[in-house]
């Protein structure tokens, strides 16, 4: 999987470690969306076709193509299910999250 | 030119981990332009979603260098940021401007004008949800007929909006620019194309792209793409292109798919009664019949 990953940060402990103005380094993730899903795709490999639909239409990019299989990172999937619905044969489960 | 599509473009994501809602068109249009535009791109965005939900100090979800400008400066900032490159010496890069509709066709409009108008170098993308989403859904210059939002509520006196959408690809292509086009992220490739294209003209270049928004127009998040789809085969909004001086339809559908269809999947036009949504298509036809005749295909 190559995918950005979270970046260590603390809050600044006194005015003088803060930066001029609200700039940081691009590449600057300091938390995970995973948080916000009710739901989570599962993917059936043996289902898939790898026809890349599903890598195609996430808005949030979590899907992964560059090992022999795809690859789903639950740290930023937000379970919006557009790769489910749009897999061509259904190789997408969305199951319940469970805390 | 390579085939652009899922097995060609680069795994590499260059905005990731933003804040949209699930299933927002308008961070899937983002994450596809930043692919084709890579590593060495300078973005430039206003007040907006997109902007809202990159910079959230000390989140940052571009791996590129982006900043936010001022509401009405995208254009502008954009330009200087190309001039700024060329002074240094810095090569190979791409300056890009990304707007919503707001941004676009009202708030942005003179820099944008200003910055064609020059040629400058950079590339103009409006993200085109149909309507102020950031600040809770009001009715902008590209939202279209009978649209309810918070500004034009519809009910027995009105349908939602009264106006039709501001036609932005036409007023940009009256400047004369380089490069212009529409695009959806109902046709992925198609959009990959068309940045690809952006990036390789010289001068200015704009793309506006339509991109469903589930929390301002209400349906399920899961069909972004599927409604993005319909609306370019209903008919309801077009693929097309302006160079050298022409105009292109790149999609031209033999039979339109059901309006209606489109139009109820989504609660912003729930309200909607057969007679507005004959207008909607009387409206189209009108629009077609035009394209059709004046532009190639
Ligand atoms: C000068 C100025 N006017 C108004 C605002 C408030 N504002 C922030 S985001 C936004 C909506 C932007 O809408 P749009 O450009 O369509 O982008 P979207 O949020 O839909 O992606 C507005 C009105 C502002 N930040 N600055
Ligand atoms: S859309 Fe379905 S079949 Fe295609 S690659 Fe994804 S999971 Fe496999
Ligand atoms: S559920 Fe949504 S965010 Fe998660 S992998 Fe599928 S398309 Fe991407
Ligand atoms: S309100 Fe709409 S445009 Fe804004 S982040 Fe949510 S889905 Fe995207
Ligand atoms: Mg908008």
């Amino acid at each position: 999987m190559d995918r950005p990953k979270v970046k260590g940060w603390s809050y600044p402990k006194s005015i003088d470690q803060f930066p001029m103005g609200s700039t940081c380094k691009s590449d600057h993730l300091t938390s995970i969306n995973a948080g916000w899903r009710t739901v989570k795709p599962v993917i059936d490999q043996e289902v898939c076709i790898n026809c890349l639909k599903c890598f195609l239409v996430c808005p949030d990019g979590a899907i992964d193509k560059s090992s022999k299989e795809l690859e789903i990172d639950y740290d930023f999937c937000k379970g919006c299910g557009i790769c489910a619905f749009e897999c061509p044969v259904n190789a997408i489960k969305m199951i319940e999250e469970v805390k | 030119m390579l085939k652009l599509n899922a097995h060609t473009i680069t795994n590499k994501e260059y905005f990731y981990g933003h804040k949209a809602c699930g299933g927002c068109g308008e961070s899937l249009a983002l994450r596809h332009a930043m692919k084709i535009l890579g590593e060495n791109s300078f973005a430039a965005l206003p007040a907006g979603c997109m902007a809202a939900v990159s910079f959230i100090y000390p989140n940052m979800a571009f791996t590129t260098n982006a900043m936010i400008t001022p509401f009405a400066a995208t254009a502008s900032v954009a330009s200087g940021i190309a001039a700024g490159l060329k002074a240094l010496g810095i090569e190979n890069t791409q300056t890009i401007g990304i707007a919503g509709d707001g941004g676009t066709a009202d708030i942005g409009f003179q820099a944008l004008s200003g910055a064609i108008d020059r040629n400058a170098d950079i590339i103009f993308i409006t993200t085109d949800n149909e309507a102020y989403m950031n600040t809770g859904i009001q009715k902008s210059g590209l939202t279209p007929y009978g649209t309810k939002t918070t500004t034009s509520p519809a009910g027995e006196n009105l349908p939602g909006s009264i106006t039709q959408k501001k036609n932005m690809f036409e007023i940009v292509a009256a400047h004369g620019i380089t490069y212009a086009a529409t695009a959806s992220v109902g046709y992925i490739e198609d959009f990959l194309k068309k940045v690809q294209k952006a990036k390789d003209t010289k001068g200015t270049s704009y793309i506006q792209v339509f991109v469903p928004c589930p929390t301002g127009w209400g349906y399920p998040a899961n069909e972004t793409v599927s409604l993005a789809k319909a609306v370019v085969d209903s008919g309801l909004w077009y693929l097309a292109e302006y160079e050298n001086g022409e105009f292109m339809l790149n999609k031209n559908p033999k039979e339109f798919t059901s309006a209606k269809d489109y139009l109820k999947k989504q609660s912003r036009f729930k309200h909607l009664n057969d007679a507005d949504i004959e207008y909607i298509e009387e409206q189209r036809d009108k629009k077609w019949e035009i394209m059709r005749r004046k532009w190639n295909y």
